[in-house]
């Protein structure tokens, strides 16, 4: 069973990712991966696009050996965007990680993660919300989560 | 977009074949193997290789826009992953239908509840997307 994390992880804030440029080829391929029809021309991205600046900032959090998680114990439990705007082609973003709320229950950590994903010209875009499942590995991915 | 509780929109469905979540791991960056090889997922106790739980809450949004228009007037989205979407080693793959209807309106901002489904069972719970309307 994985041990459970640090309490003094909450509330912790994590480095700024590095700047991610959005272009139209990269809007392209995300939107051709969903099957979805592309928005004003390619020219604004997929809702579901700013995953891939909190992926990065959840990765950072993840493998960072102060922290100790085993990445492979790890389940993404739920995710939500709040939208300041959409994503467009030209914007230059990054992504800085906060750990907002840590539990630990049947063996379990359940670590809220807030990402607030801005250019880096500081302009809000959007906060990408996910709660991350830290577990033991028998219990790791059978049943319910899916991700 | 002027939009009445209870309002329900066309669903849209999705197929979803291995080749889609292999395009979807380079397009995002997320290249776990429970999404692309079967012998890694078996041996982690899924029934086969899963579609990313964010490529399923990307086809919702990718409903979402279609019935808002754009993104612009999208304000949130989101859904907790509760059932794996299992996507076989065959041509057809499976399929992922998105319903909508709209739950309440207020100041000018409407929630809509998702149904989220692949094989009869819903595979999103909580999932919600507010519009300005």
């Amino acid at each position: 069973m994985a041990p459970p994390l640090d309490p003094s992880l909450n509330g912790r804030t994590f480095d700024p990712t590095p700047p991610y440029a959005v272009n139209r080829e990269k809007i392209l391929e995300f939107t051709t991966a969903i099957g979805s029809p592309l928005l004003d021309d390619g020219r604004t991205a997929p809702l579901t696009f700013p995953i891939v600046v909190a992926f990065g900032a959840m990765t950072q959090l993840m493998t960072d050996p102060s922290v100790g998680i085993e990445l492979q114990n790890v389940v993404h439990g739920d995710q939500r965007f709040e939208y300041s705007r959409p994503v467009r082609a030209g914007d230059v973003l990054t992504g800085t990680l906060t750990v907002s709320s840590l539990r630990a229950a049947a063996g379990m950590d359940m670590l809220g993660t807030r990402t607030e994903i801005t250019t880096t010209d500081g302009d809000p875009v959007a906060t990408a919300y996910a709660t991350l499942v830290h577990r033991a590995p028998a219990e790791s991915i059978e049943g319910e989560a899916g991700a | 977009m002027s939009w009445e509780v209870g309002h329900e929109f066309a669903p849209v469905s999705f197929d979803v074949r291995r080749f889609d979540l292999v395009r979807y791991a380079g397009a995002s960056g997320d290249f776990n193997p429970i999404h692309w090889n079967d012998r890694v997922a078996t041996s982690v106790g899924l029934p086969g290789v899963i579609a990313h739980g964010m490529y399923t809450l990307a086809l919702a949004g990718s409903a979402v826009t279609t019935w808002a228009d754009g993104a612009d007037a999208v304000l949130s989205l989101g859904a907790r992953f509760t059932k794996p979407v299992v996507v076989p080693d065959d041509d057809a793959g499976t399929t992922v239908t998105v319903a909508g209807t709209v739950k309440s309106v207020e100041d000018g901002v409407a929630t809509i509840d998702l149904t989220v489904t692949n094989a009869d069972q819903n595979v999103l719970g909580m999932s919600k997307a507010t519009v300005r309307c």
